[in-house]
């Protein structure tokens, strides 16, 4: 088991460095001198010029660059963003907590739904449901998710009015930031409604981001169960006179489950890609609408440094899943 | 009477497969229709797409109060005409769709055939490249590449090729792996065929299966990104008819305006939709796991 996690964290280490690489180079890979695409069209002088170029040690040779880069991420220094002129590691880690939740609740929903409808799917084989289910998937696995959130605000929000537009919490609770989770937060502050505005704006969100995973999680399931179905313990177990829920629920989903998890592990990327549509539609502060918006005022420390923390997260939850995995099924670990 | 079997041609053994699929015909068909759009936007449109209307700002689609059968799906914010900006729109997609599944399929599958038959230290530094590149969420990615190089459709394809490819240099390189350890592998070699005879001829043939289900996954996997850059301001830039730019457009007429948002996305919903059944059937088709079953 040691030599698995060992030989895991020796595919790992050589991916970080390329990462560290890429978002290294980024900035420098900018068509035209870095420092005058960041001036953008004002123009600087050039006491400014050579200032700031010693200041991002574009002076120095691309070696020494890249050594002083590697050392300052692996201490956690990102650099400033040049619009707040806050660290790029502080920015992150504030907003982080938002993108989690979000995440969090729609994998919850997407688990919550396509489980049970994949097991339904594959336990009706052929019939109307299995067919009802999988089109539905199918649909949503092709869902352009930026078109849909709008389609619910027109529905929820503009018809129905039941539903905030944007935002995670209205505007006339206030209370400090304890754990970043606005749901936690909102409970500790103690404010009559504050919870459930937080939870109205939750809910058309994570409807929105959980709609992909939900259809991959359907359908990975009933493909899981059917594989699992035709086994012949599950044959045995139904020859021993079980029930066929006790043999559907017991024996044959425990054994389903495990490809579902790895799928549900890794759709972590999935679901960061979605949230930076979902959070730019929903106004929803997280690190998804953070590096949009950074993208637009060419803020550039900040989408290095965000490009590269999201890679490592999505790396590290990869390499767990993978321990995770071979933990489980032994047949991963010897090969 | 002596009976004579004759194995039927792959394209009918193909056909057979995937017709017992009747989502995938039904996917098929509408992707014909899609494709005709495509090719003959500029015939089948009753208006220019970028002509702006001024007097008929807005108007509702012809069957609601205040439409009429001169723009039969009403008309956008400046008074185009959103008929035809939705034909036209197809064809920047099904140009997306081909150029990036041709760019990075050829580019992934040469890659990937180059990391299956190359020295192991080769093979690895493939792979970890190839890795390094998985590890970026592939819209972040697309999304930072394309502000490099600039917003625009031709600039969003490449950065959507780049994020594809990882993909087909994995399956590719997988399928060599395996193919190489086969019989019919080794007497070619031992009759002599030359390496690039044994790469393209003898090992390739036999690896297209699982890229050409690839191929139909990310066709649609690339309109509907180039849709979600578009709609982000960073894919084609207005006028251009793209989908997802005309839904950014319409962002802000959401609760005034519904036609506006509602068939562009309808459009890119249906459009991948169709694909993916496809994908699903050819999948089904030519999976020879699944084919006995």
């Amino acid at each position: 088991m040691i030599k698995f996690i060992l030989s895991r964290l020796l595919t790992f280490l050589p991916t970080f460095f390329g990462v560290t690489l890429i978002s290294f180079g980024f900035i420098r890979v900018l068509p035209g001198d870095p420092i005058i695409v960041m001036a953008g069209e004002r123009g600087l002088s050039e006491e400014r010029y050579n200032a700031l170029a010693a200041q991002f040690g574009f002076d120095r040779p691309i070696l020494t660059q890249y050594w002083e880069y590697l050392t300052g991420v692996l201490q956690g220094d990102l650099g400033n963003s040049f619009v707040t002129k806050k660290p790029v590691w502080d920015e992150f880690f504030a907003l982080f907590p938002a993108t989690l939740e979000l995440s969090l609740f729609a994998m919850f929903f997407a688990v919550a739904i396509g489980l049970p409808a994949g097991v339904i799917a594959a336990v009706n084989r052929g019939k109307f449901l299995d067919r009802a289910f999988m089109s539905t998937a199918l649909v949503g696995y092709s869902m352009p998710i930026f078109w849909w959130a709008l389609l619910m605000i027109i529905v929820f929000s503009g018809y129905l009015g039941i539903t905030p537009v944007s935002g995670r919490i209205s505007l006339l609770y206030y209370f400090d930031n304890v754990t970043g989770f606005m749901l936690i937060d909102s409970l500790l502050s103690g404010q009559k409604g504050a919870f459930s505005s937080a939870l109205q704006h939750l809910i058309l969100p994570t409807i929105v981001l959980g709609t992909i995973p939900l259809a991959v999680i359907a359908r990975q399931t009933r493909s899981a169960m059917l594989e699992v179905l035709s086994e012949d313990y599950i044959r045995t177990a139904k020859a021993k006179g079980l029930s066929t829920t006790r043999v559907n629920g017991l024996h044959a989903l425990r054994n389903a489950l495990i490809p579902v998890i790895t799928v549900i592990g890794l759709s972590v990327g999935t679901l960061l890609a979605g949230a930076i549509l979902t959070e730019t539609i929903f106004s929803w502060p997280g690190i998804g609408k953070w590096m949009v918006d950074s993208i637009f005022r060419r803020d550039y420390p900040v989408v290095q440094g965000g490009l590269l923390l999201i890679a490592v997260f999505v790396m590290v939850v990869n390499l767990i899943v993978d321990v995770l995995y071979g933990f489980i099924n032994p047949k991963i670990r010897k090969s | 009477m002596e009976t004579v079997t004759q194995k039927p041609g792959w394209l009918r053994e193909f056909w057979f497969y995937f017709s017992e699929n009747r989502g995938a015909v039904f996917g098929l068909w509408i992707f014909v229709i899609f494709l005709i759009v495509a090719l003959g936007a500029d015939f089948i449109a009753p208006y220019d797409p970028v002509i702006q209307y001024r007097d008929n700002l807005l108007q509702p689609p012809a069957w609601q109060e205040g439409g009429s059968w001169a723009f039969p799906l009403g008309t956008d914010v400046v008074g185009r005409d959103m008929l035809s900006r939705l034909l036209h729109g197809a064809r920047y997609s099904f140009f997306v769709g081909i150029v990036v599944v041709v760019v990075a399929a050829s580019g992934g599958i040469m890659i990937g055939l180059l990391a299956g038959f190359a020295p192991k230290w080769v093979d690895t530094i493939i792979m970890r490249v190839m890795d390094i590149v998985l590890a970026f969420p592939s819209l972040l990615l697309a999304l930072v590449l394309v502000a490099i190089l600039g917003p625009s459709l031709t600039n969003a394809m490449i950065a959507i090729a780049i994020v594809l490819q990882p993909h087909y240099v994995r399956l590719t390189r997988a399928s060599v792996k395996s193919e190489l350890t086969k019989d019919y592998v080794t007497s070619a070699k031992v009759v002599g065929a030359g390496f690039f005879r044994q790469m393209f001829i003898t090992v390739l043939p036999n690896c297209l299966a699982p890229i050409i289900v690839q191929a139909a996954l990310s066709f649609s996997t690339a309109i509907l990104d180039a849709a979600a850059l578009g709609f982000l301001g960073m894919g084609a830039q207005p006028p251009t008819p793209e989908w997802g730019t005309m839904l950014a457009e319409a962002r802000e007429f959401i609760l005034r305006a519904w036609w506006v948002v509602t068939f562009p996305g309808l459009a890119i919903l249906i459009t991948v939709l169709a694909i993916n059944l496809m994908g699903d059937g050819l999948r089904d088709a030519l999976d020879p796991k699944l084919k006995r079953s």
